[in-house]
C-alpha cells in the first residue's frame, strides 16, 4: 500500500510540473511582448527580452567631437571634452576611433589623432582630447564606444504610439465600431429568442434550424454581397454600415444562445403572470428580459471580443483613413510598414489587447457560462 | 395549422386562457383569414421598423447638431438611440396590434386567437429581416456572382469556376486549408483535454485554467505580432531577439527564418490559431468532465483501475460526444481562419489559405466573380457540419 502512496505523491509531482509547463507555454509569449514594450528601444532591438534584467553590452553609433577649433586653453594645452553617453548612465567597455576598429582602446588608455591631439576615454563615458597647441580645422574626430549599460525600461513606446503613430485615434475609433455594434443586437435578438422559445407559431421548428444553420455561414459569403448592397444604396464605407454588418453577423449567436437559456426558465412562472393578464409584451419585458441577464451579458462578452478583434469586417466596410483605421487594421498596417521595429509593433500591440484582456478575467464567468451554453447543448 | 384550429390550440397562451373559447371563433371567416393575417403582420412588422428607424434617424440629426463634435459622444448616442428605437418598435408595434384586436368587447376570444398568429411575427420580425439581408440573400447573390465578370454585371457562365478549376493557388490553398484541418482542431482538442485533466486535479487548477485561456480573448492580427517576436530571425552571428531562433543557435544549430520555410512555415502559423483554441476545448471539456457521474470513477478505482487507465478507459468515452462539438466548433474556424495567414506570410511562401484567397481575388484582383466563387467553396466545406448541427439540434429540442 505504500507503494500506491508514493506513486500518489509523484503523481502529483508530474500533475504540477505538467502544468506549470502548459501555463508558461501559453502565457510567456504575451508576457514576452509585455516586457518588450517596456523596454529601451536600442536594447530591444539587439538583445531578446529574456534578458532585459541584465547589463547588455552594445557599439553606440559614432558621435562627433566638436570642431578642434572650438578646443580652449586649459594651463598650457588646449582641451576639448564631453559625454559619449549623455548623461543615460553606462559604462564604456571599450573605445575606437575608425570604424574599422571601433574597439582598439581599452578605457583609460590615451591615443594620438592624425591632427595631433591625444584622446582618452574614461569608463563613465567622458571623454578629452589635449592638444600641445591651439588646433586648426572644422571637422571634429569620430569617437566609436562600446558601452555596458544597465537595463532600461521606459513608458516611451508607449508615448510614442499614443501620440506619434494615431494609435489612439484607432483605440476611440475601436470603440466607435464596439460600442453600438455590442448593445443593438441584443434586444433584437432578445425578442426572436423569447418568440422561439417560448410562443407557438407555424414553422418555429424550421426557423430555429434555420438560425442553427446560419450560426456557421462563413462571413466571406457576405463581405461582397453586403459590399455591393451598401454601394447601391450609398451608405459606402461609414460606420452605420459596420454597426449593421457586426449586428447580422452577431445575430444567429444571439438568438441561439439567448432562446436555449430562456428555454430553460421555468414555466410556472409565465403561467402565473398570464392568469394575471399579463401579455406576452410584458412578461418578456417585466420578468423574461431581467431573469435572462446572465445570458444576455455573456452573449455582450463574446459580441464584444468578437467585434474588438475583429479585422476583416472593418477591413472590408471601413475606409483606410484617419478617422476609420481601427486597432486591429492599424495593427496591420505596422506590421507591413514598420515591420522590424519592435519597440512600435509590442507597444501598439498591447494596447490593442489590454482592453479585452481587462474584460475576460472581469467577466470571464460569463463568459465560460456562455461558451457552455453555446456549444455543449445543441450545435 | 389554421385549417385544425377548432381542435388544437394555436399557442401556449390560447392553451390557458381561451382553450374553450376556441370552438366559438367562427368558421364563415376562415378562407380570406390566412391572408388576412399574413397582411397585417407585414404591414405593421414594417410599418414598425420604418416608423422606429425615421424616427430615431430624425432625432439622431437633431441631437447630433447640438451635440460636441467627438466621435464617442456620437456612437454613444447611436447606442442609445438605437435601443430606443428597438424598444419603440416592438412597444408600437405591439400597441397596433391591440388597437387592430382589441382583447375586450364582443369579439374578444377571436381577436386574442388573431393577434396570438400575429404577435411571435413581430417579436421576430427586425431578426428576421436583418438575417435576411446579412446572411440569406448573399448565399444566393454571390451563386449569382459567380456566374459573372469582374464587375458582377457581365454574364460569363462557368468560367470562373474552369478558371478556379485550373489553378495553381487554388490548389495550394485547399491543400493547406487541408493541413490546418487535420492539424488545427486535433492538436487544440488534445492540448485542452490535457490541460482540463491536469488542471482538474491540483489546488491551483483555476489560476492555471484562467491563464491557458487568456489567449482567447486577444485577436488573430494581436497573437500574429506576438508570435511574429518569437520567430524573428537575424543573420547567424548576431544575437538573435526570436526566442525560438535564441533557443536553437544556443543548442548550436543555425537560426531559421521560420516563416518563410516551407512547408514547415504552415505548421508555425498553426501553432498560433492552436495557442488561441487550446483555452476554448479545455473549458468545454473540462466541464464535460466533472460532468462525468462519479459513480463510474469509484467502480474503477474499487476495481483498481490507475489512473492513466480511468482517463482513458472510462472517462473518454463518455466525453466523446462534447469531444465531436469541439472539434467541428474549431473545424468552422480554420476554414475560416484569415487574419493570422494575412498577418504572417499574406499568402506569400506556400502558405496561401481559401479565406486569405478570396480576400486577395476582392481586394487586391478585384474581380467579384472569382471571389465569390471561392467564397462559396468554403461555404460548400462548412455545409456539411451545418447538415450536423441542425440534425443535432432538432434533436436537443
Amino acid at each position: 500500500m505504500s507503494v500506491g502512496v508514493g506513486n500518489r505523491a509523484a503523481l502529483t509531482w508530474v500533475v504540477n510540473i505538467s502544468v506549470i509547463v502548459l501555463v508558461a507555454a501559453w502565457t510567456l509569449p504575451t508576457f514576452g511582448i509585455l516586457v518588450s514594450s517596456l523596454r529601451d528601444k536600442d536594447q530591444l532591438a539587439i538583445t531578446g527580452w529574456w534578458t532585459s534584467l541584465t547589463s547588455s553590452e552594445r557599439n553606440l553609433p559614432a558621435q562627433r567631437a566638436p570642431a578642434p577649433a572650438e578646443a580652449v586653453q586649459d594651463g598650457d594645452v588646449w582641451v576639448l571634452s564631453g559625454e559619449l553617453f549623455e548623461g543615460e548612465g553606462g559604462k564604456a567597455s571599450s573605445f575606437g576611433i575608425s570604424s574599422r576598429a571601433p574597439q582598439a582602446f581599452e578605457p583609460g588608455e590615451t591615443t594620438e589623432l592624425r591632427d595631433g591631439g591625444m584622446l582618452t576615454v574614461d569608463e563613465t563615458g567622458g571623454y578629452r582630447i589635449e592638444y600641445s597647441k591651439q588646433p586648426e580645422g572644422t571637422r571634429g574626430q569620430r569617437i566609436f564606444v562600446t558601452g555596458v549599460e544597465p537595463p532600461r525600461f521606459t513608458f516611451d513606446n508607449y508615448r510614442q504610439v499614443l501620440f506619434a503613430s494615431g494609435l489612439a485615434q484607432s483605440f476611440i475609433n475601436t470603440l466607435t465600431v464596439t460600442i453600438p455594434a455590442t448593445i443593438i443586437p441584443i434586444l433584437i435578438a432578445a425578442y426572436a429568442a423569447y418568440a422561439l422559445a417560448w410562443m407557438e407559431f407555424p414553422g418555429r421548428a424550421l426557423l430555429l434550424a434555420v438560425i442553427v444553420g446560419l450560426l456557421v455561414v462563413p462571413l466571406q459569403m457576405s463581405l461582397i454581397p453586403i459590399l455591393k448592397l451598401y454601394t447601391d444604396l450609398d451608405i459606402g464605407k461609414s460606420y452605420i454600415g459596420i454597426w449593421l454588418a457586426h449586428t447580422g453577423f452577431g445575430l444567429p449567436l444571439a438568438v441561439y444562445l439567448l432562446r436555449n437559456y430562456m428555454a430553460g426558465l421555468p414555466r410556472e412562472i409565465m403561467e402565473s403572470a398570464r392568469v394575471d393578464g399579463a401579455s406576452d409584451f410584458d412578461i418578456f419585458r417585466k420578468i423574461i428580459l431581467p431573469l435572462s441577464f446572465p445570458a444576455l451579458a455573456s452573449f455582450a462578452i463574446f459580441q464584444f471580443l468578437w467585434v474588438w478583434n475583429d479585422l476583416l469586417v472593418a477591413t472590408v466596410f471601413l475606409g483606410n483613413n484617419e478617422e476609420q483605421l481601427v486597432l486591429t487594421g492599424r495593427l496591420r498596417e505596422l506590421l507591413g510598414s514598420r515591420g522590424g521595429n519592435w519597440e512600435i509593433l509590442t507597444a501598439s500591440a498591447f494596447v490593442s489587447i489590454i482592453v479585452p484582456i481587462c474584460v475576460f478575467f472581469g467577466l470571464q464567468r460569463y463568459l465560460v457560462r456562455g461558451l457552455l451554453a453555446g456549444s455543449v447543448k445543441g450545435g | 395549422m389554421l385549417t385544425n384550429e377548432g381542435g388544437k390550440a394555436p399557442s401556449a397562451q390560447a392553451d390557458k386562457s381561451v382553450s374553450t373559447a376556441a370552438s366559438l371563433h367562427n368558421p364563415a371567416t376562415e378562407g380570406g383569414s390566412w391572408f388576412r393575417t399574413l397582411a397585417y403582420t407585414v404591414v405593421i412588422a414594417l410599418g414598425g421598423i420604418i416608423v422606429s428607424a425615421v424616427i430615431a434617424v430624425a432625432l439622431y440629426s437633431l441631437i447630433a447638431t447640438v451635440l460636441p463634435d467627438s466621435q464617442l459622444l456620437n456612437a454613444t448616442l447611436v447606442m442609445v438611440l438605437g435601443v430606443a428605437a428597438c424598444f419603440g418598435y416592438f412597444w408600437s408595434t405591439n400597441k397596433a396590434l391591440d388597437t387592430i384586436y382589441p382583447s375586450r368587447g364582443d369579439n374578444a376570444t377571436f381577436n386574442i386567437l388573431r393577434a396570438n398568429e400575429v404577435r411571435p411575427w413581430l417579436f421576430l420580425g427586425p431578426a428576421v429581416v436583418i438575417l435576411g439581408i446579412y446572411l440569406v440573400y448573399p448565399v444566393f447573390n454571390s451563386i449569382w456572382l459567380s456566374l459573372h465578370g469582374p464587375s458582377g454585371n457581365e454574364f460569363i457562365g462557368l468560367d470562373n469556376y474552369v478558371w478556379l478549376a485550373g489553378d495553381t493557388t487554388f490548389r495550394e490553398s485547399l491543400l493547406n486549408n487541408f493541413l490546418w484541418l487535420l492539424v488545427v482542431p486535433a492538436m487544440s482538442t488534445v492540448f485542452g483535454l490535457l490541460a482540463a485533466a491536469l488542471t482538474d486535479r491540483i489546488a491551483w487548477g483555476n489560476v492555471a485554467k484562467s491563464l491557458i485561456f487568456m489567449p482567447m480573448a486577444i485577436s488573430f492580427i494581436g497573437a500574429s505580432v506576438i508570435w511574429k517576436f518569437i520567430y524573428d530571425y537575424r543573420a547567424a552571428g548576431d544575437e538573435q531577439i526570436g526566442i525560438l531562433n535564441a533557443i536553437i543557435t544556443w543548442f548550436g544549430a543555425e537560426p531559421q527564418a521560420w516563416i518563410t520555410l516551407y512547408p514547415w512555415n504552415n505548421f508555425f502559423l498553426m501553432v498560433i490559431l492552436i495557442w488561441i483554441q487550446t483555452g476554448f476545448a479545455m473549458v468545454i471539456l473540462s466541464a464535460a468532465l466533472r460532468g462525468i457521474p462519479e459513480e463510474t470513477v469509484e467502480a474503477a478505482v474499487i476495481d483498481g483501475a490507475n489512473p492513466l487507465q480511468i482517463f482513458f478507459k472510462i472517462k473518454l468515452p463518455q466525453i466523446t460526444g462534447t469531444i465531436a462539438v469541439v472539434w467541428t466548433t474549431i473545424t468552422i474556424l480554420v476554414l475560416k481562419v484569415f487574419d493570422i495567414v494575412l498577418a504572417m506570410t499574406n499568402g506569400q511562401w506556400g502558405s496561401q489559405v481559401l479565406a486569405n484567397f478570396m480576400f486577395d481575388w476582392m481586394f487586391r484582383g478585384l474581380d467579384f466573380g472569382r471571389a465569390s466563387v471561392v467564397a462559396l467553396v468554403i461555404m460548400v466545406l462548412v455545409l456539411p457540419i451545418m447538415v450536423l448541427n441542425i440534425r443535432q439540434a432538432q434533436k436537443d429540442m
